[in-house]
Parts: structure tokens; C-alpha cells; sequence
């Protein structure tokens, strides 16, 4: 009995053991690179942080946070962002709906199409914008196709009435399909049995749609318009690229995270730029938050 | 079957076809550009097939830019390694919070889903901070340790492993194995399927990532292919075919690995898309 009863203790030591030791990459690199990190970002955000040489901070109280209100460009990238968000997540969750739903009818190929469709979403960011940026030269194809059906054309790149739209278009066509690819599988979800009672009863396809489908869409739904904001909240790369880097013509494509770079590394005032992203990193968890909140509870029902 | 609609197949397909169009318009667009001479991209026409047929654009981008190679060598070496360590540490994480017994289980659990949360803005400029006091910046490492690890996989693999038959590790407990030999010999080559998904996601988030290097890297020497690109499109603006072989150039690894493994990766998405 307590030669068991040892016997037991050793094991459950060695097990205990094995289990930290499972974690220790997981523990180091998530302790120094995220844990880290957001306690020095907090810290940080209430010092001024001199990046030349050695670095070294003062500390300034509440006046990088007051200075937000103030700052001009603050106000042009949210703008900006705000409008971004406004328009691109209800298109690309409207046009991902539709793409699964028409890839959700028996048809032949359906596969096919849907490994096409995929493709924008494995493509990198730079390359995309890249190609985009060609397409939108003032003699460039979407200019030739527009002229061609007698439609005005744009200077996309250089007129700050449209760069921001350019993007936009790119980023609804980039992303879309990866949201198509979730509700697809949700799709899939709906029981068939469901259907078929409506059916008897004399449903028609969509009486079906709007009685079944899209209800049972509801939390999937939620999600991908969640994800859909935190994704364009965080615009930068094509911002970037198309500007490079100065957010311009006349900051039209700046976001608040090219903001929050150009203030670190470009003005090296990166105690304010801090400020900056816990401002917006509040607004990113406080939507995650309540996403994780209603979906969680959809899902473990 | 699941159809809500009783519209007509025709209809559809065309619907199909023509998002279908959509789609791989800007990619043959710019890889007939990386085929066409300057003088005909300078023309300003919508013809997809060059008119003189050219695979110069090619070999000029690595005599424009000697560092392209170097560019390509670092992408792939930093996306190797971090794939490599992300499947090893992801894998040993998840499997201890969903099968190992020991003190702080539950709340190491808590932390990773809080890791969740965390937009990585809000990382990065202390995690600059940090590899600069490190004397990490420029370096391989400065890109590829802050990334071996990533929570999403590690919830990831914990839901997969609290679905992996038990009776296999009992059994394997019963020859005399240890936690890591059943760990290695016997539960990870039967995780192939979750392997899959997130090789292909992490090799493609590293391969594509521009932000991170961005930051890091500041060497032109050291900069991945997203970094380099885009300086090369400012030395080079109006030199599209030039810009577009380099695009092709950068995509061809990732659409090959696309092509290989399509069912995992959309696999991967409803996976992560469903329940992170």
C-alpha cells in the first residue's frame, strides 16, 4: 500500500515535470515577445522614450495621452480608418455570403471554384498591392476598362479623393473569400432535416433561406463581421505600399497603425506613438472581448 | 440538397464564372506585365498577350537588384525555421494543457486564450525595444524567436489532442515509455492532418509577414522579399514589368505550396475560423 502510494507520488512528480517542460519553449518566448511587451507598452506609454544611442525614458505622466486629443493626424486616421471599416466589413461579409451560399448549391466544380477563389487570400499583402497599384496606373487596365463602358476614370494613386476607395476595393476582393470559406463551412452545419420539414410545409427556397439559413447563420455571422473589423482596424500594409509610407496623396490612405509607425520610427517619438496603441489596442479587446463573449456562448451550447 | 435557392444552375454558374474572373484577372494581368517590355508598358495597353514577348524582366530583376537572391534566401530561411519550431512547440503546448497533468494547467490555459486577445500592435514597438537591447535587430533571430510560438496553434492543438484516443498512450505508458517518447513515437505521427493545416498557415504568415520585418530589419541585406519589394518598387516606380517578375518571383513558392495543399489550408480555415 504505501509502496503504491510512493509509486504514485513519483509519477504524478515526473508527470507534473514532464508538463512544465512541454511548456517551457511556449513560456519563454510568450513571457519575453507578448507578456513582456504589453507591460513595457503600458509603462512606456506614460514616459518619453528617447530612441537615439542609448535608450532612455522620462517620465511625463498623462501628456502623451493628452496630446491625442490635439493631434491633428489623429483625427485623419481615424477618419480615414473609421470610413475603411464603415465600408469594407459589411461588403466583404455581404459578398462572402453570397459566394458561399452560390458554392453551397449542388453544383459540379464547386471545389474547383472555391480552391480559385482561395487564392487572393495566400497571396501576400505586398505582392497584392503591388498589382493593384498597376492595375490603378492613370493608363492602367481599370482605367482602360472604365473608359472603355465610358465611365470616368480616376488618377487612383495620386487623388486622395479616391486612393483610400483603391484600397478598399483591393482589401474586399482580398479578404472575402477567406470569410466565404467560414461560412461554407457553417453552411454545412445546417441540418438537412431542417429542410426537409420546411419542405412539407410547403416552403419555398427562400421562405427557406430566410426562416432556416440565415438564422442558423447568426453566430457565424457575428464572427466574421468581428474579425472583419479587428482586420481592417489594423490597415497597414497596403497603406504602406501605397504611399509609401507617408500615408498620403494628402494623407487619404492614413491609418491610425501607419500613425503609430510614423510616430515611432519616422519621428522616433515612440512613448507617444505607445500612447497611441494602447488607444487603439482598448478598442481591438474591447470588440474581441465581446465577440468571444456572444460566440463563445453560441458555440458551447 | 442544401440548396436555399431554386434558382436556375445556368444563373449561377455565370455568377460563378464571372467572380471566377474577378479573381484572376489582377494575377494574369501582372504576370502577362512581367512578360511585356517596358516600351509596352509604357504604351499603356490592355492587351494580356505581349505583343513581343519577352522573359528579360527576369533575368534583369537579379542584375538590377544583386540582393534579390539574398532577399528570396531570407524569406525562405526565416519561414523554414519558424514553420519548423512552431509545429514542435505549438504541438508540445497544446498537448500538455489538453493531456498533461500538473500544477498551473488551467491557468496556463487562460493565459494562452488571453494571449488571444492581444492585437499585435500593440507587441510591437516594445518588442522592438526589446530585440534592439537584445542587439537582435538586423539578425535572423530578431525575426524568427519572437514568432516560434503562436496561441492560436497551441488552442489549436489542444482541441486536437483532447479528441486523440487515449487508449494509444495507455498503451504506449504499458511498454514503458515516458511523456516524451510517447509524445514523440507515438502521439505527434499521428497528428499529421493538424500538422498539415498549420504548416501551411504558418509557413505563409511568416513568408508574407511585412510589418515585423519591417521594423527589424533595417539592412537592406537583411530584409525578407514583402521588405525588399517595396523598395525595390520605389527605385524602380515606373519599371512595372520589373515589378511585376518580382511579384511573380515571390509568389510562385507560395501558390506551389497552395496548390499541394489547398485542402488542408481551407481545412486550417474553418478550423481556426470556427473556433479561435
Amino acid at each position: 500500500m504505501t509502496l503504491k502510494s510512493e509509486f504514485l507520488k513519483r509519477r504524478n512528480i515526473q508527470e507534473a515535470l514532464s508538463g512544465y517542460l512541454f511548456m517551457t519553449p511556449t513560456l519563454i518566448v510568450l513571457g519575453i515577445f507578448l507578456v513582456l511587451p504589453v507591460l513595457y507598452a503600458i509603462v512606456l506609454a506614460f514616459h518619453s522614450v528617447n530612441l537615439l544611442g542609448e535608450v532612455s525614458y522620462r517620465f511625463t505622466g498623462l501628456k502623451n495621452f493628452m496630446r491625442i486629443q490635439g493631434d491633428e493626424r489623429v483625427a485623419i486616421a481615424l477618419k480615414n480608418t473609421m470610413q475603411y471599416v464603415a465600408i469594407v466589413v459589411p461588403i466583404q461579409t455581404l459578398l462572402a455570403l453570397g459566394l458561399a451560399l452560390a458554392l453551397n448549391a449542388k453544383i459540379k466544380g464547386r471545389s474547383l471554384f472555391r480552391v480559385a477563389f482561395f487564392l487572393p487570400t495566400v497571396t501576400s499583402s505586398a505582392v497584392l498591392t503591388l498589382i493593384f497599384m498597376w492595375i490603378y496606373n492613370s493608363n492602367g487596365l481599370l482605367n482602360n476598362v472604365l473608359s472603355f463602358f465610358s465611365l470616368p476614370t480616376y488618377n487612383w494613386l495620386g487623388d486622395p479623393e479616391v486612393a483610400l476607395r483603391g484600397i478598399m476595393i483591393m482589401n474586399i476582393w482580398a479578404t472575402a473569400p477567406l470569410f466565404m470559406v467560414i461560412y461554407l463551412a457553417a453552411l454545412q452545419d445546417v441540418p438537412e432535416s431542417l429542410y426537409e420539414a420546411a419542405s412539407i410545409d410547403g416552403a419555398t427556397g427562400w421562405g427557406k433561406f430566410w426562416c432556416i439559413t440565415l438564422p442558423f447563420l447568426r453566430p457565424v455571422t457575428f464572427f466574421i463581421v468581428v474579425m472583419g473589423i479587428i482586420g481592417t482596424f489594423q490597415l497597414f500594409d497596403q497603406s504602406y505600399i501605397f504611399s509609401n509610407g507617408s500615408g498620403g496623396p494628402n494623407n487619404a490612405t492614413l491609418t491610425i497603425v501607419l500613425l503609430i509607425y510614423q510616430y515611432a520610427f519616422k519621428n522616433l517619438d515612440m512613448g507617444y506613438a505607445l500612447a497611441l496603441t494602447l488607444v487603439l489596442a482598448l478598442v481591438i479587446m474591447t470588440v474581441t472581448i465581446i465577440q468571444r463573449q456572444f460566440f463563445g456562448e453560441e458555440r458551447l451550447d | 440538397m442544401k440548396k436555399p435557392f431554386h434558382g436556375s444552375i445556368k444563373v449561377l454558374y455565370i455568377g460563378l464564372i464571372l467572380y471566377g474572373i474577378i479573381t484572376f484577372i489582377p494575377f494574369i494581368w501582372a504576370l502577362s506585365a512581367s512578360f511585356k517590355s517596358l516600351a509596352e508598358i509604357s504604351s499603356g495597353g490592355s492587351n494580356f498577350i505581349p505583343n513581343s514577348f519577352t522573359f528579360d524582366n527576369y533575368k534583369q530583376i537579379f542584375l538590377q537588384e544583386p540582393r534579390f537572391g539574398r532577399w528570396l534566401f531570407n524569406s525562405a530561411i526565416v519561414a523554414l525555421i519558424v514553420t519548423f519550431f512552431n509545429l514542435l512547440f505549438n504541438s508540445m503546448a497544446g498537448y500538455a494543457l489538453a493531456r498533461v497533468r500538473f500544477p498551473g494547467n488551467q491557468f496556463l490555459f487562460f493565459l494562452i486564450l488571453a494571449v488571444l486577445v492581444v492585437p499585435a500592435q500593440i507587441t510591437l514597438l516594445p518588442k522592438f525595444l526589446i530585440l534592439k537591447s537584445l542587439g537582435w535587430l538586423n539578425s535572423y533571430q530578431g525575426l524568427i524567436v519572437p514568432t516560434v510560438v503562436n496561441a492560436t496553434f497551441i488552442f489549436m492543438m489542444r482541441q486536437f489532442f483532447l479528441n486523440f484516443p487515449k487508449e494509444l498512450e495507455e498503451a504506449a505508458a504499458l511498454d514503458g515509455l515516458n511523456r516524451f517518447e510517447t509524445f514523440f513515437q507515438v502521439v505527434l505521427p499521428l497528428a499529421k492532418p493538424a500538422l498539415a493545416a498549420q504548416t501551411i498557415f504558418i509557413f505563409m504568415g511568416s513568408w508574407n509577414e511585412f510589418l515585423l520585418p519591417l521594423v527589424v530589419m533595417s539592412d537592406p541585406d537583411m530584409f525578407t522579399l514583402p521588405i525588399g519589394l517595396n523598395a525595390f518598387k520605389g527605385q524602380y516606380i515606373t519599371y512595372w514589368n520589373y515589378i511585376m517578375a518580382a511579384s511573380m518571383v515571390f509568389t510562385l513558392p507560395a501558390l506551389a505550396i497552395y496548390a499541394f495543399f489547398n485542402r488542408y489550408f481551407i481545412q486550417g480555415v474553418t478550423f481556426t475560423g470556427g473556433k479561435s
